[in-house]
């Protein structure tokens, strides 16, 4: 079973599956939305006194943050307890384009270390990469009013226009990135 | 404590998370760049069985656990905000390869870095929130 487990799973698996955990918070009179989170972070750390945005309760939002926790303890247990030999199974027009911009571990690792590890931030395009792109997921998620799982899962799901349009913004600004700023960014080498 | 529940469902979300590699910086690189079906499947078929899960909480009015009816808030309408939020947003998505489940994932993952990545989210929403009454919305 474990071995099973183990396994990378394919997607009618896993989509399956994220819509399960969906409908289960749901069933505990809660909503799915990571996002929401970090407001709620803003919120504990006295973010109140500078905007209203964050004055509300926040300890409604404390079965989200225990989620959250839950999650990294579950990225734990995935990569330490139920690992298997295959790397990630990438087409190999992608892993030949990767290793061509000189990033070799993109099959190996889920964040090749090229890309994203402490060294790499002190160089510009890990700091654009990590720094400035952790900032503008924490802004284009508020204020598009939810991140993948609120608006691409949650929100299509329940058949809401305004998911449809913010999905249709994460895919012109997604396609803009991979085609037009991407391959500049990859070649930074600095 | 009724929260062990949201625990262990957030278990759960990570090693979904994990395991279907959502959470590769290529898997998103792939997926933009068309050369896969892997991540249209996953968000496919996560919204398609949502679909059928929203439409029978609708149609049988089914209780929460807690007893109080099933919230589906409505998001409310605009069209700008979902524009310009989401093109933000899907900058960055095909940029850091990772959104907010997967970022706290990876911390679990033993990828360190990233709590840098979540404290600079963090810093962007706190940004989001003093700037709001003067965004487009």
């Amino acid at each position: 079973m474990i071995e099973l487990i183990s396994q990378p799973w394919p997607w009618y698996i896993s989509g399956p599956a994220i819509s399960i955990v969906m409908f289960l918070l749901l069933y505990l009179g809660q909503g799915f939305g990571v996002s929401a989170n970090l407001r709620t972070l803003c919120a504990i750390g006295g973010g109140g006194k500078f905007s209203n945005f964050f004055n509300f309760d926040w300890k409604a939002q404390y079965w989200n943050l225990i989620f959250v926790v839950g999650a990294i303890s579950g990225g734990f247990i995935a990569s330490y307890f139920l690992t298997s030999n295959h790397p990630v199974q990438l087409s190999t027009a992608v892993l030949t384009e990767l290793e061509h911009y000189g990033v070799v571990n993109a099959g190996t690792q889920f964040l090749p270390d090229e890309l994203f590890s402490f060294e790499a931030l002190l160089t510009v395009r890990g700091g654009i990469m990590m720094v400035l792109g952790g900032f503008l997921v924490g802004f284009g998620a508020r204020y598009a009013g939810g991140c993948t799982s609120g608006h691409a899962i949650s929100g299509l799901s329940n058949l809401q226009l305004p998911s449809l349009i913010a999905v249709i913004g994460f895919f012109i600004g997604g396609l803009m990135m991979t085609y037009f700023i991407l391959p500049y960014l990859l070649q930074l080498q600095i | 404590m009724n929260k062990i529940r949201f625990y262990l469902l957030g278990i759960v979300f990570g090693i979904i998370m994990t395991k279907s590699e959502v959470i590769s910086w290529s898997r998103i690189y792939e997926m933009f760049k068309f050369q896969s079906f892997h991540m249209y499947g996953i968000i496919g078929s996560a919204v398609m069985l949502g679909i059928a899960w929203i439409q029978l909480i609708k149609r049988t009015k089914i209780k929460s656990r807690i007893g109080t009816p099933i919230q589906l808030t409505p998001k409310q309408k605009s069209v700008p905000r979902y524009l310009i939020g989401g093109t933000i947003f899907g900058l960055v998505w095909a940029m850091t390869g990772t959104f907010p489940g997967p970022m706290f994932t990876l911390v679990g993952n033993g990828t360190l870095v990233m709590l840098v990545v979540i404290l600079s989210a963090i810093i962007g929403t706190f940004v989001y929130g003093l700037l709001r009454e003067k965004l487009p919305h």
